[in-house]
């Protein structure tokens, strides 16, 4: 009871109070109603299936999890295309491209375990939050068995953590991080794409037939998980070279002028640039380096370089003529001459016109192997996919022999270390494959990164 | 040691010129009339986008698909014959390679157009409304503007090579008398700064000596005092708001060599100019250019690994911290007047 | 007393319509669980939000750091402390409440657009360090996730254990799915007749009297400072448990929700809504994120089901522009309905259904102009 008139909500002002109060009132009705009627929800899932979204009707629906807008974009639009592709080619649609090439295969071209793929998709503006909602809708409420797709490690680390609580499958779009298969792997989470540490390996031994031994290297990193990863792998791979590590400067992700730190390198005595950037990052640090007159300089008697540890076709469009001659490796490029790499290139090609990117390729192959394992399993019960695909060994899809490790969910498989081409014939063709690094140099021992897988079973039931 | 602070306060002075630029418009409109423009940032995305679009139609091709031949990726070859070469030769060629400050020429008008649109059309509604309002209203439109020019363009940065004259770097030691390839700095950069001093000193030359400036610095100090006068001070500042349109479009033309645009990059350049703008005091273009300065000065020496050695990170907060303090020791930023925007 | 009645028939009613969302949010595709969650846990975040910006009319454009405080709080109480909920949300909402203390003090001391830089400088710093040389606290991009190896002290000494990937719960009772969601609705009912009763208070008329005439009140002598640092705290506080709630439903914290966009965002759905009336600010949350979740998730297959009605020629067509404004578009519907929403309604929704009530109630009397814009009823 205090003397100052307490304060009236908006609806009830004088003028609308009848109003107003009808409709509480009314509303409050139907809400009576209605939570009378919800607990009836919680029983819902609890008989309908033994595991999450196990698929009753004639179809299967996966949830694609993909950056259609921020930094990442191009790479998304570019996975949801080959995720299209690989459903119809599971579905028995089209000119069933990698399906012919697969070895061991038992995929029959009519959907998987007989049931015709369908799928839901999500805009995850590369932020691990809106992923992980996007993610969460699709389980919950559009019922995907399996969520795939990514481009930023973030993303992948984010949404693997959610799947395992889920109890559902994430097959890793492009995520190139080392903590993606190390410090955080996951028992339900899969990647075929590389990692930091391999481009490393990769990398290195060319570097030093290319350059020399003897060099001084200044690194700019994208300052994040990823980032640090990479300027680690690279500086201990090229360090083990003779090389000697300037300086290693972080620069903010998302930076759009790297002008006040690319200006100190001109006096810095190093005679090689790395810059440890992807996405948008990359295309615009290097074109600005290159403004700045580092290819143009000779520094140490030698002339300046510069190098991208991990490079992409789209990012090297993007980045336009900065990238004529630098160093980097990929996953997979579609001018690979093996089956399996020209099978994919000519059907995506008829397709939609232009060659596949190597984030479309990761996307295709993990839709397919996650088919395969699912029919070798017989069921869609997690568990037993994870069996299939734990340890597995697959041949046909453009990387040589591969085996998906057990120990930490990581593919073993060759690397490409790549060249931006000096005179692109076209626009698709901006890198050339220099040199393809074999699975067994690759291959690295998995307890160096930690992490822990956690258990597959009891698999979580979800809502 | 020195020529490393030199060449770091140069690139502070060019990043202060750039800061400047996209301040002056935003003050101008505030200082005129009052109005808080959240659009900016899409006034200067606009300017960029008008730049792309020069480049597109210079650069149009006839694409002939021959059914015979495949490409390596499996599609029918498609053959392109670029239309400005075929048609013009050798003049074709140079229009393209100066695309970017040709569509300076294009720019002026276009942006000019949208603003006084902008302004007559829903700005002008917002003079008595509260600032909230402004802003948000201005907010919804940069969205808007922001995703029409993605739904035509896509998501994706769109490069605009810089002529082949200014690319690369120029020496600037050696000009001053010092050893060669010890302190050059990009051509593009110093073009973009000269352009950035030339604007800015006409945006002061006109207020300060055309009659015109005259009577719109006094409609800034007294809006109703000048109207009583019977001078038509309205159309004058809808003028206003066309010029720093066109000083945003033309800052984002220029920007374009610099920086690929995207839908998003006058979002980026948003919250950046808005700072600016409080740190140097609303309504103040003095303070607007001289708190661009000082941001762009201080940014470039705390991205150093040796300042950043001693205090970690301290260039990814560096703008907002310096917004704090001079906050917090200037009330009114560096130049603001009395009683601006405080309620 | 019918005021007093008015409130009490006001918030049975809400708690009502909110328990009752499971229900009829079904027919619109936002009846699963992780979406009314977010509709309570972004409800709690405006109605905090609103006690300050709608009561004293301060517009602070960093409170998505006290909700990024709150989340990352609370997951550290998961990995070090216990699983269990309580002891998170309470150590977020103090921990986000000392943060806003300190930035609250400091921002308060400036006023209108100076008091909004400072605050948008504050979180815009916080979200920078969040991303950067914070990781060994927030594990930067990839954010602060539950792992088996967390040393959860206060489970070991009580001697629970989890199999697989831990999650919240609730005194063992696992916090997912509708359960997770009845727990914020909970809250958001709290919450929402807490800021009820502030409104109602002597306190909250103080509030709305700095709104009003700050310099008057000063001159009168009286310092008007603490009680804007009270209102600052308490949105800061309930910012938190907001954070601190997303992290309950949804383990992880990520920096990007300290981001400006995200400050922003709480902005708009207050605005949206209806600034300084209880109901608004919820409501525009409500609707921005319906329009995040379910518009963006339209993609091309499921117009082209929808419009499959339509002759050949037509379908397509209405395709190809419907696609625009949803899927990846659906920020441009948001920016139109923003634009129309400040032009022709600037008391946001609110303001709409009042008007349609007058219409309603007598139609051809001249409906007197509402106090649209934030001006307190006095």
């Amino acid at each position: 009871m205090h003397p100052l008139p307490p304060l009236k909500e908006e609806l009830m002002t004088n003028s609308s109070k009848g109003f107003s109060r009808r409709g509480v009132l009314k509303t409050g009705l139907a809400g009576i109603l209605a939570t009378g009627v919800s607990p009836l929800i919680f029983t819902r899932g609890a008989w309908a299936q033994e595991f999450c979204n196990n698929p009753t009707g004639s179809t299967v629906t996966i949830g694609l999890n993909l950056p259609l807008t921020g930094a990442y974009a191009e790479e998304g639009a570019d996975e949801q295309k080959a995720y299209e592709l690989a459903f119809q080619h599971l579905n028995g649609e089209g000119d069933g491209g990698l399906l012919n090439v697969l070895k061991p295969s038992v995929l029959k071209g009519n959907g998987i375990l007989g049931k015709k793929v369908t799928y839901v998709s999500s805009d995850s503006q590369t932020k691990s939050d809106v992923a992980r909602a996007g993610a969460t809708r699709m389980i919950e409420r559009d019922g995907a068995i399996m969520i795939t797709g990514g481009s930023s490690s973030g993303e992948a680390i984010a949404v693997q953590g959610l799947c395992q609580e889920m109890g559902i499958i994430f097959m890793a779009g492009l995520t190139h991080s080392n903590d993606t298969t190390g410090k955080d792997k996951r028992r339900y989470g899969f990647r075929h794409f590389f990692n930091a540490y391999q481009s490393g390996i990769a990398l290195a031994p060319v570097l030093g037939e290319q350059y020399g031994k003897d060099r001084r290297a200044y690194h700019l990193t994208a300052d994040y998980t990823w980032g640090w990863t990479q300027e680690e792998s690279i500086k201990n791979a090229t360090e083990a070279l003779g090389w000697e590590t300037v300086a290693a400067v972080r620069t903010p992700l998302g930076s759009t002028d790297y002008s006040q730190y690319l200006t100190p390198i001109l006096n810095s005595g190093a005679d090689v640039l790395i810059l440890n950037h992807y996405g948008l990052d990359m295309v615009n640090s290097l074109p600005q380096a290159v403004q700045f007159g580092l290819r143009d300089r000779q520094a140490n008697g030698k002339q300046f370089e510069i190098i991208t540890p991990l490079i992409s076709e789209l990012m090297a469009k993007g980045a336009g003529e900065a990238v004529r001659g630098v160093f980097g490796t990929s996953n997979w490029h579609w001018n690979l001459q093996d089956e399996g790499s020209k099978a994919f290139t000519k059907s995506f090609g008829a397709a939609y016109g232009s060659p596949p990117s190597q984030a479309a390729h990761t996307a295709y192959v993990q839709a397919l192997l996650y088919a395969d394992a699912v029919e070798r399993a017989g069921t869609f019960y997690p568990p037993e996919i994870i069996k299939a695909l734990e340890g597995h060994e697959f041949d046909g899809m453009g990387n040589g022999p591969t085996l998906y490790r057990a120990e930490d969910h990581q593919c073993m498989k060759s690397v490409l270390v790549v060249q931006g081409n000096a005179a692109p014939p076209s626009q698709f063709d901006v890198l050339n494959v220099v040199q393809e690094v074999s699975r067994d140099v690759t291959t690295y021992d998995h307890t160096i990164f930690g992490g822990e897988l956690g258990p597959a079973e009891p698999a979580p039931v979800c809502a | 040691m020195f020529e490393v602070i030199f060449l770091q306060f140069l690139n502070g002075l060019d990043k202060g010129a750039a800061y400047a630029l996209i301040a002056l418009g935003l003050t101008l409109v505030f200082g005129t009339l009052g109005v808080v423009n959240f659009a900016h940032g899409a006034l200067f995305m606009l300017g960029a986008f008008c730049a792309v679009t020069v480049r597109m139609v210079l650069t149009m091709e006839t694409v002939t698909i021959d059914p015979e031949q495949l490409s390596p990726w499996g599609a029918p070859l498609e053959i392109r014959e670029p239309l400005m070469q075929a048609w013009l030769g050798d003049t074709g060629a140079v229009l393209v390679n100066y695309s970017v400050p040709l569509s300076l020429l294009i720019t002026i008008p276009v942006m000019f157009v949208i603003g006084v649109a902008l302004e007559r059309g829903i700005i002008k509604h917002f003079y008595k409304r509260t600032h909230a309002e402004q802003i948000l209203v201005t907010f919804g439109l940069a969205i808007v503007a922001q995703e029409v020019i993605k739904a035509f363009f896509g998501p994706n940065p769109m490069p605009q090579p810089m002529p082949d004259a200014a690319r690369g770097a120029a020496d600037i030691g050696a000009w001053l008398g010092m050893q060669a390839n010890i302190i050059t700095y990009p051509v593009w950069r110093l073009i973009y700064f000269l352009f950035a001093a030339v604007v800015i000193g006409g945006v002061f030359a006109f207020l300060q000596f055309t009659t015109f400036g005259m009577v719109v610095r006094a409609g800034m100090a007294d809006r109703e005092t000048v109207g009583l006068l019977g001078i038509n001070i309205d159309r004058r500042f809808t003028f206003m708001f066309g010029l720093a349109a066109v000083v945003a479009g033309m800052a984002g033309v220029m920007y374009t060599p610099l920086l690929p645009p995207n839908y998003h990059i006058g979002m980026d350049f948003l919250v950046l100019s808005f700072v600016v703008v409080v740190v140097g005091g609303m309504g103040s273009l003095p303070g607007a250019v001289a708190a661009g300065f000082l941001l762009g000065i201080l940014q470039s020496f705390a991205s150093m690994t040796q300042v950043k050695a001693v205090f970690p990170g301290i260039d990814q907060i560096i703008i907002y911290l310096v917004a704090v303090v001079i906050l917090l020791v200037r009330p009114r930023g560096l130049m603001g007047r009395r009683g601006v925007m405080e309620s | 007393m019918s005021s007093s009645r008015n409130d009490l028939l006001l918030s049975v009613g809400f708690a009502l319509v909110v328990l009752a969302m499971p229900i009829w949010l079904a027919p619109f595709g936002a009846g699963y669980p992780d979406l009314l969650q977010r509709f309570m846990i972004y409800g709690i975040f405006a109605v905090g939000f609103n006690i300050l910006f709608g009561l004293t009319g301060y517009l602070s454009f960093g409170h998505a750091a006290f909700f990024g405080v709150g989340s990352y709080t609370a997951v550290w109480s998961f990995k070090l402390l216990s699983l269990d909920a309580f002891p998170a949300l309470i150590l977020a909402v103090i921990v986000s409440g000392l943060f806003a203390l300190v930035i609250g003090y400091l921002s308060l001391r400036r006023s209108g657009i100076y008091f909004s830089i400072l605050t948008l400088a504050f979180a815009q710093m916080s979200y920078n360090l969040a991303y950067s040389v914070l990781t060994p606290i927030t594990n930067g991009e990839t954010g602060l996730q539950l792992t088996l190896r967390d040393p959860r002290v206060l489970d070991a000494i009580t001697g629970q254990t989890y199999v697989g990937q831990p999650v919240p719960t609730l005194l063992g009772q696992q916090l997912s799915g509708y359960a997770g969601f009845y727990f914020c609705a909970f809250f958001l009912i709290v919450a929402f007749v807490l800021a009820q009763r502030i409104a109602g208070s002597p306190f909250g008329m103080m509030l709305k009297a700095i709104k009003s005439n700050q310099t008057r009140m000063q001159f009168t002598g009286f310092n008007t400072r603490p009680y804007a640092l009270s209102a600052f705290l308490i949105s800061g506080m309930y910012a938190g448990l907001a954070g601190a709630l997303l992290a309950v439903t949804d383990p992880l914290a990520g920096a990007e929700r300290m981001q400006w966009t995200a400050s922003g965002e709480v902005v708009l759905m207050t605005i949206l809504g209806g600034v300084g009336t209880l109901v608004g600010p919820v409501i525009g949350a409500w609707l921005i994120k319906y329009f995040e979740n379910i518009l963006s998730a339209l993609n091309d297959q499921i117009l082209v089901r929808f419009y499959s009605f339509l002759p050949e020629g037509v379908s397509e067509l209405a395709v190809k522009v419907t696609s625009k404004f949803v899927g990846d578009g659906w920020f441009l519907t948001l920016g139109l309905v923003f634009v129309l929403v400040v032009i022709f309604l600037p008391g946001g929704i609110m303001e709409g259904v009042r008007r349609l009530a007058n219409l309603f109630r007598r139609p051809g009397a001249p409906t007197p102009r509402p106090t649209a814009h934030v001006q307190p009823a006095e």
